[in-house]
């Protein structure tokens, strides 16, 4: 097993809220990754940190390692615009920039240098079909991106995060903001992607998690409960809270 | 409001035929003492209202009636295009005061507009929070600064500065009025610049940092253009606020009804034409007519700024 990408004791404060506790995790290369637990336990800061979107906020205090390709992330060389190039992210709100369709792709590539048209219209269109939407706005990619449906506008923000060939892709409950039939789509596209990338995902939804993930990590109160193949995890969980939490007892 | 039909049936059958003041009363719906206070405030709020659009009518009214006769009987073209002014001796072209209005409003536009917007991302998005608290108090205050502080400022530090520089006969020019306005421009532009920063989303910064692009980068490629119509409406207030400012710029532009033919020329603007020249023009001559002309002209290029402002604003409320 070929972990990408692994945490190694890894602790994360907000001020004085020790929000992660020596979380250990490895994350295998192409595979889907489920993050799961009760809200508050701090899936949306383990992903976070992961390509350091916690940078940004003031009070944050990160010890332990986070290992990227036999690199820790944290490592003062490391470039963290290279980081987040190669670990994509997908947040929980859809949020396409105000900008045309075909702007919102070729984003993330005129910001890494690509200026050729030809080239850049190659990506856009490679991306909008890796994210299974080129058929529905292809004639329209000069429309603004705002114009779409939730659901659209999801399947931009995958595409627009494709477009800079990452590695590894976060999805931050990607699809609790849409509709059943928006969902069921991106749960396919997962699937899919999954050959070409590495995908972690945070989700609330039992069923979900069990479509999608190959394995699967339960947290508590910051702390990694439990992680291990999710059939297993669903099946025979080895920790009683874990147990409690996917059948619904509580959380 | 209560109708007649809320009114208690016993009073109605007890009251046979209403007074005069219940049925004034009934007519407004006037029920209690409380519905009486309610029409009296809706009252003094309408009339408050009122004097407003009430000044405004009468303004544009009174210049058209003391400005029009004057620009007929000078002719429209002559006017307009004529491009001699001598009030004294009967030439009314008010063409290089048109010119050097739109001239002093364009320079103090280009050099105002980019340190403005510059301030405003520096404000919003970078600037920590006491570096900011400083700086958005020297904008208020610049804000407060009269207009004739400016003008005696720039004619003591600013006018002898550009003749030295340029090694000119008198600094007093069309560039010392640019200065002096591009400043003053400042404040207007900086604070709605600033506002609308504030309120591009966090979701889209985040998409942007997420992406791999640097803090600059997405504050120029994706906060700014995502801001863009409440920009738009700053550089058009600027505009508005430069095109009718009269009582600095006359101090430091020379107060010569040349044509703007240089940064160094000394100008007169529509402005400070009429407030230079409305003490000595005789009551009832085409002269003083002419510069209430002046003021419609005015008045009327202020008017279309205020439409285009509120195209944007309509446009920021679709978006
Ligand atoms: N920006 C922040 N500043 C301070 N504390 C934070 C911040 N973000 C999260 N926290 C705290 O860290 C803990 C974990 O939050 P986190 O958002 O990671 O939970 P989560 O598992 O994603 O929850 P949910 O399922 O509701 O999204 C919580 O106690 C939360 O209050
Ligand atoms: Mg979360």
């Amino acid at each position: 097993m070929d972990a990408i990408l692994k945490t190694e004791h890894l602790n994360l404060w907000y001020g004085d809220n020790h929000a992660l506790k020596d979380v250990t995790l490895e994350m295998p290369e192409h595979q889907v990754t489920a993050l799961i637990g009760p809200s508050g336990c701090g899936k949306s800061t383990f992903l976070k940190t992961l390509d350091r979107m916690n940078d940004l906020i003031p009070g944050v205090r990160i010890e332990g390692k986070v290992i990227y390709r036999n690199q820790n992330i944290f490592d003062p060389q490391v470039d963290v615009t290279w980081l987040r190039r190669h670990v994509g992210m997908v947040f929980q709100k859809p949020n396409p920039f105000p900008m045309s369709i075909y702007d919102n792709i070729a984003y993330g590539p005129r910001t890494h240098g690509i200026r050729g048209k030809k080239e850049l219209d190659q990506i856009v269109e490679k991306s909008l079909r890796g994210a299974a939407i080129w058929d529905e706005v292809k004639d329209r990619l000069k429309k603004s991106a705002l114009s779409l449906s939730g659901g659209q506008q999801q399947r931009i923000c995958i595409a627009r995060a494709l477009a800079v060939e990452p590695d590894v892709l976060l999805m931050d409950e990607a699809t609790s903001a849409l509709d059943p039939i928006s969902t069921s789509k991106i749960e396919d596209l997962i699937a899919d992607l999954k050959k070409t990338y590495t995908i972690v995902i945070v989700t609330h939804n039992m069923q979900q998690a069990t479509r999608v993930s190959d394995r699967c990590a339960f947290f508590l109160h910051g702390e990694l409960v439990e992680s291990g193949e999710t059939e297993q995890i669903f099946s025979v969980p080895k920790d009683k809270r874990t147990e409690d939490y996917i059948t619904g007892r509580f959380g | 409001m209560a109708d007649m039909s809320s009114m208690p049936e016993q009073e109605k059958k007890a009251e046979g035929k209403p007074s005069a003041m219940t049925r004034f009363k009934n007519r407004f719906g006037l029920h209690s003492a409380r519905d009486v206070v309610e029409f009296i405030v809706h009252t003094l709020f309408f009339l408050c209202g009122f004097v407003a659009v009430a000044c405004v009518l009468f303004i544009s009214a009174y210049l058209v009636i003391s400005g029009l006769p004057a620009i007929l009987e000078i002719g429209v073209t002559d006017f307009l295009l004529g491009e001699v002014w001598d009030g004294r001796n009967g030439e009314y072209g008010i063409l290089p005061f048109i010119l050097t209005s739109l001239a002093g409003t364009a320079g103090a536009i280009l050099i105002g507009v980019p340190i403005g917007v510059l301030t405003a991302m520096f404000l919003a998005k970078v600037a920590n929070n006491k570096v900011a608290a400083v700086i958005r108090s020297a904008v208020s205050l610049l804000a407060g600064i009269p207009s004739v502080v400016y003008g005696l400022v720039g004619m003591m530090v600013l006018v002898p500065a550009i003749r030295e520089l340029f090694g000119l006969a008198s600094g007093s020019s069309l560039l010392a009025a640019i200065v002096v306005l591009s400043i003053m421009i400042l404040p207007s532009i900086i604070n709605v610049a600033e506002t609308s920063l504030r309120a591009v989303p966090k979701e889209y910064e985040e998409a942007s940092l997420a992406l791999g692009a640097t803090h600059i980068e997405t504050i120029f490629r994706v906060s700014l253009p995502a801001a863009r119509s409440g920009v738009a409406t700053a550089i058009v207030l600027g505009i508005g606020r430069a095109i009718g400012e009269a009582m600095a710029i006359i101090m430091v532009s020379g107060n010569v009804a040349n044509m703007p033919t240089s940064l160094f020329t000394s100008v007169r603007f529509l402005t400070t034409a009429i407030a230079s020249e409305m003490n000595y023009a005789t009551v009832g001559s085409l002269w003083r007519d002419a510069l209430f002309s002046i003021g419609l002209v005015l008045f009327l290029f202020i008017m279309l700024i205020n439409v285009i402002l509120n195209v944007f604003i309509k446009n920021k409320k679709e978006d």
